[in-house]
């Protein structure tokens, strides 16, 4: 019997059926039939730009299929919008939380549904609310509030909010981007078991081939829009997957790590300490030396005080105490100190943090440049014309796919975005170069080339500090593995003398 | 995922920057025309012919010699107020605080003429004293502004908002104080510059220095902020200061400097209400062009040439308001009225950038 609902609401099935997508001149999604079983853990694979966004939107109804059936269960079904979809028993899980942080996990609860009354009753409440998180595989506290959660916590109450509203068929968009490896686990192994009972069917979006080999047990991927394959998830190996997923796209080839011969530290962090915007103290105590021809690779689970780290260090945030030395010198991190000690930057979310969404390409290519000849003469004038033909020049070089030098740049894509700032940042001579998650979000193809860049640049004697929330990353790149927990540096150790486990340990705080 | 579709004007060959240029300016255009009918609407509520009502603003803006005169005098000081809120905006800052600083400049300027004028000193040398002193005062008002927004947080739209008032009494307090003009029974002022040091009008007009200097300034600002590293690097702080900071830019001198700069423009549009039209400071000086200055900059869209037609415009409808009060009988806060509804219009397009069809560049292969 099913222990999870006293109805009969049990995991449906779903297909799509030629579902087709076009906008303008860009077919997005071309004739993609899946079949999703009732009861699978059912991945969808793809990279940035396959179409899986696309096809996972026409399914909620954020989008209006051109041509293609939707089927729950056999019969074909209308979803004209998110709230066709909520009728019908299908929920998501976004990428971002979409829980309210200032109020109580209860409280998120009961307002998400869709007959929340004006006035809640919450003696009523509680004891319902209680008696279906005893149901619930896995729980939450209902009295705390959301902002004091871990990420693990409040990725668990998103699904629970799913199941509270009774949805039975869960697409979750790469869920396990903000957990620690343990947490992804946990809440996908649990996930799984409710597939298997039929409590409810999933399919779930992932880049990560240990996490569907582990948990899933179907897989369709998508690729430039079409179908190209899809099968059982425990048969296909991770090579015919990846190779579904790239097909014939030439990928650079990882350029090899050489060996070091310098021993000469170029970056020293001295005790460093930095508050967060509220004024709690977000790092504390950083000491950390980067050598020349040397990536230290930063891990950590967001949140304990990278992102803080990584702002102190491209003057984002105002040091509190502690000094930063580059070659032995005091470093300060303005642009004179920037351009002096030839310190470059690759930060997250480059939009967000390396770009002017609104200012042209080029114009964003130029942020190192604007104010040195040959754009700039007596310190002052800006020539438009050798700013532009820079622009032009970089644009070719790192081929980034824009319309003209002068789109603004937010109407570029991720990866897009991602090679301009590459090519501003790496274009000249780097002997410091610090990186913030730089493949976040970004496809397989990009992802590989950005990685070669970074370990040519290890290569060419450059000191790189690498903060990232990606383990494979920082085990792929890194000479050195430091982990960051709780605002400090807790461990240190050479690639060759740790393993992913002992670095697990020590992110998850032990 | 972002929405394509084929595009006429794009296919017809136009680039991305002049598409952007197009929509720059049919959506503002567009947003006049939209209250041009909404007004028309409220005039024929009111049993007025909207026709007579823009006819009379031609005549009276731009009909006669005079009224040309009239409307330029006008657009005078609406353009340099008009730049005391573009080129805050350019680095992300909403600063209302113009006719503040415009008060306090003039107020400075009829101050400083006080010793200058008893001294006998010429206005040679006393004018751009004055000058001096207004567009100083300006500067130091509004560049606390953005001292307060960057080193304490403090929102500068409210700061800059409640300092006008703390300006205007202040300049009140002196001028019915300490500084008042005996003479100066009904109407408390300071001391009148005498006809010496008045600033004369353009040769050949009655329109005074003013409009030159607005003028000037508008085009050096232009320049300043297209075409040096100043203003690159103020458009990058204004577009994402997360970016500006991480190519280690001074966000905060650049702040100020900005801020320091559209209280110097705001300032000196004081300096030419004493100097150029009322002789001495008073209340007269509080007449709202820091405020249409606004108005004015936000349907340039901040841009420091566009203002110049734009400030003219609002001159026009200011000349005319006296001509539709007589023949209209219509109330003198008729004109109001159109500039409110221009403003309210004015801010409902601003949801429409980047979402007409046909003014979008095709874009390349971008997926999500």
């Amino acid at each position: 019997m099913n222990a999870l609902s006293p109805t009969t609401l049990r995991a449906p099935s779903l297909q799509t059926e030629g579902m087709t997508k076009i906008f303008g001149p860009l077919v997005a999604l071309d004739d993609v039939s899946i079949d999703i079983k009732a009861g699978s853990f059912h991945a969808l694979l793809g990279e940035n730009g396959a179409g899986k966004s696309t096809l996972v939107k026409c399914i909620m109804g954020f989008y209006h299929a051109d041509k293609g059936k939707l089927r729950l269960d056999g019969a074909e079904v209308a979803v004209a919008s998110p709230r066709d979809a909520r009728a019908h028993g299908i929920g998501m899980v976004y990428q971002q939380f979409t829980l309210v942080p200032c109020l109580t996990a209860a409280e998120n609860l009961v307002i998400s549904r869709a007959d929340a009354p004006a006035v809640i009753d919450w003696k009523r409440e509680m004891p319902k609310l209680q008696a279906f998180m005893e149901r619930m595989p896995f729980r939450v506290p209902l009295d705390r509030r959301v902002a004091s959660l871990s990420a693990g916590e409040k990725q668990k109450l998103e699904i629970l909010k799913l199941l509270y509203l009774e949805q039975r068929f869960l697409i979750l968009d790469e869920p396990t981007s903000v957990l620690t490896p343990g947490e992804a686990d946990e809440v996908l192994g649990l996930l799984g078991d409710m597939a298997r009972r039929g409590d409810v069917t999933v399919l779930m979006i992932s880049h990560k081939f240990r996490e569907v080999k582990a948990f899933c047990d179907s897989f369709t991927v998508l690729r430039r829009g079409q179908l190209t394959g899809s099968g059982d998830a425990q048969i296909a190996t991770v090579a015919e997957m990846s190779a579904m997923m790239i097909g014939d796209t030439p990928i650079r080839e990882r350029s090899a790590r050489s060996a070091r011969h310098e021993d000469r530290t170029v970056l020293e962090l001295n005790a460093l300490y930095a508050d967060d915007a509220e004024g709690r103290p977000a790092i504390h105590a950083v000491d950390l030396k980067v050598k020349a021809g040397e990536i230290v690779g930063i891990a950590g689970v967001s949140g304990n005080g990278q992102s803080a780290l990584v702002e102190v260090l491209s003057g984002q945030r105002p040091l509190k105490d502690g000094r930063l030395f580059i070659n032995g010198k005091p470093f300060e991190p303005t642009r004179k100190d920037f351009d002096r000690f030839k310190v470059f930057g690759l930060p997250e979310e480059p939009l967000k943090n390396a770009a002017v969404p609104r200012m042209s390409v080029a114009e964003n290519i130029a942020f190192r440049s604007y104010d040195k000849p040959p754009i700039s003469s007596l310190g002052w004038w800006l020539s438009p014309g050798p700013l532009r033909r820079k622009g032009e020049d970089l644009i070719d070089r790192y081929k980034v796919k824009t319309a003209s030098p002068d789109s603004p740049i937010e109407s570029l894509s991720g990866g897009n975005v991602q090679r301009a700032i590459l090519a501003r940042e790496l274009s000249g001579e780097v002997d410091v170069l610090i990186v913030a998650n730089p493949c976040f979000g970004l496809d397989f193809a990009s992802v590989a080339e950005i990685r070669t860049q970074i370990m040519e640049q290890r290569n060419r004697g450059a000191a790189v500090l690498l903060v990232s929330e990606d383990l494979d990353e920082v085990l792929e790149l890194s000479d050195r593995v430091a982990v960051m927990s709780g605002g400090s540096i807790t461990y240190v150790a050479p690639i060759g003398e740790t393993d992913r486990n002992t670095i697990g340990k020590h992110m998850a705080g032990h | 995922m972002t929405m394509t579709s084929t595009s006429p004007l794009a296919a017809s060959g136009l680039s991305a920057a002049t598409l952007r240029r197009i929509e720059a300016l049919a959506i503002p255009v567009g947003a006049l025309i939209a209250s041009a009918l909404v007004f028309s609407v409220f005039l024929l509520a009111l049993g007025k012919s909207p026709l007579e009502f823009y006819g009379l603003i031609w005549t009276g803006g731009f009909g006669s010699s005079f009224s040309v005169q009239n409307t330029l005098q006008r657009a005078a000081p609406l353009i340099l107020t008009g730049l005391a809120f573009a080129i805050p905006a350019r680095i992300g800052l909403t600063l209302i605080g113009a006719e503040g600083a415009l008060v306090l400049g003039g107020f400075s300027a009829a101050a400083v003429a006080i010793p200058l004028v008893t001294g006998g000193v010429t206005a040679v040398i006393g004018l751009p004293l004055m000058a001096v002193a207004a567009m100083l005062t300006g500067a130091v008002w509004i560049g606390l502004v953005g001292w307060l927004r960057h080193y304490r947080g403090v929102n500068e739209t409210i700061a800059s908002l409640l300092m006008s008032y703390i300006a205007i009494a202040t300049m009140n307090f002196f001028v019915e104080g300490p500084l008042r003009d005996p003479a100066s029974a009904n109407k408390p002022s300071t001391m009148p510059i005498g006809e010496l040091y008045r600033v004369g009008p353009i040769p050949g007009t009655t329109v005074h220095w003013g409009l030159a200097a607005g003028l000037v300034l508008a085009v050096v600002l232009h320049i300043l902020m297209t075409r040096t590293t100043f203003g690159f690097a103020a458009r990058m702080t204004g577009g994402n200061v997360r970016a500006a900071q991480a190519q280690g830019l001074p966000v905060g001198m650049l702040v100020v400097g900005c801020c320091a700069i559209a209280g110097a423009c705001a300032g000196l549009a004081g300096f030419f209400e004493v100097a150029a039209v009322h002789g001495q400071a008073n209340a007269s000086l509080v007449a709202g062009y820091g405020f249409t200055g606004i108005l004015v900059a936000f349907l340039a869209r901040q841009n420091a040439l566009a203002i110049v037609p734009v400030a003219i415009l609002f001159g026009a409808l200011a000349a005319s308001g006296g001509l539709i009060q007589r023949r209209m009988e219509m109330p003198d806060a008729t004109i109001l009225v159109l500039q409110g509804i221009i403003f309210v219009v004015l801010l409902t397009s601003e949801t429409l950038y980047g979402r007409i069809a046909f003014l979008q560049p095709r874009r390349s292969g971008d997926r999500t």
